[in-house]
């Protein structure tokens, strides 16, 4: 299934990302052999076959990756908005959300 | 004009599981802490963290499905649900989609319309359905008000990334605001009994979004649906429905058509505002969520966890109804609480007397208790010490009069209510000899009545009756007061 300009324009619009015409051009390309390479699974006949999301290591059966509910401290406030381009009072400021 | 149009709503409950650690990370999820200070990578979606899923928020879930008479799927998986607001760090939420945790339930309550004075006018059963309830994780809080820059900026905290909640979808089966109101409550007093969400609104743990749309009665479409947000209490879920409502019918009505959009209920003003001026389409894109297994329960896990749920509360009043004798609106008032139906049903079996405890509990002690601020289960009065009491009026130990001083005294230093009555001086007397012997003083010293009386004035009984309980300090058996002092006069 070939992939055209206007998909890349909106994926590019929900990724927030602006394209110049070039580049949604030269990416509509890139993708559509990206996808057209994995189109090869489709050959595979999978009647029959369950859905799988996860690879599964241990017992099908049990959920062998829980977490006990205990609190453990973070990183602490500092720290989380360190890396922040504009921290104030503990807490990250972004330019103001309109239609909150 | 009401009367042309079938109102539908459909509701979106999100209940904070009450786990202590979060969904996906170790961080707190007590409420209240410094902005920012309970995160770590994972909930600051820092590259390259890996989330945890908690087992006791699957728990939790579990509990309020099965409550709920969902069935829990054997296998379900989260998805990441894509989109872009500064509360959402990762760039996607962590939830579920087309295989969510639980499917197919349902609950049967009472609902009822209500008069201009907020009085239910007839309750009846109804059936509502419920699509879903899976799980998910919370996003961030965003501050828009109150700090430096407010006029200009966005604070944003993520103390509340990564909390765990139940998202539970309803079918479109609400015809009117009240049947909404009444569903959020039992769905409130549910997850309470069950103990999985401290189900309060006000601090957000407890959220919900409607959508409501219009039709014309009898018709099988549905009409363009509105969703309400911002709902921060149960009677704003009621008013921004019943607001919402006249609003689309005014738009028909006028020959236009309702705008499919988000609207925000503004409690201030008491009316909804569209939320966005350009309607843009949702597109999440959803995919499975690569780092995280599969959800798997176990037949026999979910058997063990509907063993251990508690009565619950629509099969609770029914039984307080069928067991008790008691009257819809007292049942249903007592298991509003799981621990005022508990301290009910002890004083019920005690006491031996179900109405009389009902009647306490629901009157003196709900008013002792707001007038001191106490949870039912903070107060130093127990079950037994009510029970005490009422049998000690059944036995006419005490009168009802004298009971609400030693109700009062119990509430307050929690002694037994015998030892309280002797402190008063003693309790009621229903001592023949003794009352009669003050009914002879109260005739002798009142000639005059006593001619009056005897010459057909037979009102003056009262006030015979009146002296001899006031002689008594108020503490003679106004029945046998009153055998005693007829038969004198009538001698």
């Amino acid at each position: 299934m070939p992939i055209t300009q206007s998909d890349v324009e909106k994926i590019a619009e929900l990724a927030r990302l602006e394209l110049t015409a070039d580049e949604t051009e030269s990416f509509t390309k890139q993708l559509g052999s990206i996808l057209s390479y994995v189109e090869k699974l489709n050959e595979v006949d999978t009647t029959g076959v369950l859905p799988m999301s996860y690879c599964r290591i241990s017992g099908e059966d049990s959920n062998d990756a829980l977490r006990d509910d205990v609190v453990r401290p973070g990183i602490g406030q500092q720290a989380a908005t360190a890396n922040a381009p504009d921290p104030e009072a503990g807490f990250f400021k972004v330019p103001k959300i309109i239609g909150g | 004009m009401r009367e042309k149009y079938e109102v539908v709503i459909g509701l979106e409950v999100h209940a904070q599981l009450k786990t202590a650690s979060k969904i996906f990370c170790s961080c707190s999820t007590a409420f209240g802490a410094e902005p920012n200070s309970h995160t770590c990578p994972v909930c600051l979606g820092l590259p390259g963290a890996l989330p945890v899923l908690n087992g006791t928020a699957i728990e939790m879930a579990a509990r309020a499905a099965l409550a709920l008479n969902l069935r829990i799927n054997h296998e379900s998986i989260f998805s990441r649900k894509n989109y872009f607001y500064p509360d959402l760090p990762k760039g996607y939420q962590i939830s579920q989609y087309d295989r969510p945790f639980s499917e197919h339930g349902w609950v049967e309550i009472p609902t009822a319309e209500r008069n201009d004075a907020g009085h239910a006018k007839e309750w009846r059963l109804k059936k509502f359905g419920i699509t879903r309830l899976h799980i998910e994780e919370d996003a961030g809080k965003s501050l828009h008000e109150g700090l430096r820059e407010s006029s200009s900026k966005s604070y944003v905290d993520l103390n509340r990334s990564g909390v765990p909640l139940a998202e539970i979808v309803s079918e479109p089966d609400f015809r009117s605001s009240w049947e909404a109101y009444d569903y959020i409550q039992y769905l409130r007093r549910t997850l309470l009994y069950v103990d999985v969400c401290d189900g309060n609104m006000e601090e957000g743990n407890l959220r919900c979004d409607a959508n409501v749309s219009i039709r014309t009665r009898g018709s099988e479409r549905f009409g363009t649906k509105v969703e309400l947000k911002n709902l921060n209490s149960f009677r704003f879920v009621q008013k921004a429905l019943e607001y919402e409502i006249d609003r689309q019918i005014a738009v028909v009505e006028a020959g236009d058509r309702v705008v499919q959009e988000t609207r925000l209920w503004n409690e201030r003003e008491a009316r909804t505002y569209s939320m966005r001026s350009k309607e843009e389409a949702h597109d999440y894109r959803y995919f499975p969520e690569p780092d995280l297994p599969p959800i798997v329960v176990a037949v026999d896990q979910v058997a063990r966890v509907r063993e251990a749920l508690p009565e619950l509360p629509e099969p609770r009043r029914r039984r307080f109804v069928e067991e008790y004798g008691l009257a819809f609106d007292d049942a249903a008032q007592l298991v509003d609480n799981r621990a005022t139906a508990d301290f009910f049903e002890e004083t019920a079996r005690d006491s031996g007397n179900p109405k009389a405890a009902a009647n306490w509990i629901l009157n003196e002690l709900a008013r002792e208790l707001k007038s001191s601020g106490t949870e039912i289960t903070e107060s130093p009065l127990k079950s037994d010490n009510l029970s005490e009491m009422i049998r000690m009026i059944d036995s006419g130990a005490i009168s009802g009069k004298m009971a609400k001083e030693v109700l009062t005294e119990m509430c307050r230093s929690g002694a037994p209510a015998a030892e309280i009555v002797k402190g008063m001086g003693g309790g009621q007397v229903s001592d023949e000899s003794q009352i009669r012997e003050i009914a002879a003083r109260v005739v002798e010293s009142n000639p005059k009545q006593l001619d009056e009386y005897r010459a057909g004035r037979t009102a003056l009984l009262g006030f015979f009756v009146g002296q001899v309980i006031k002689q008594s300090g108020g503490r003679a058996n106004p029945r046998i007061v009153n055998e005693v002092v007829k038969e004198i006069l009538e001698r």
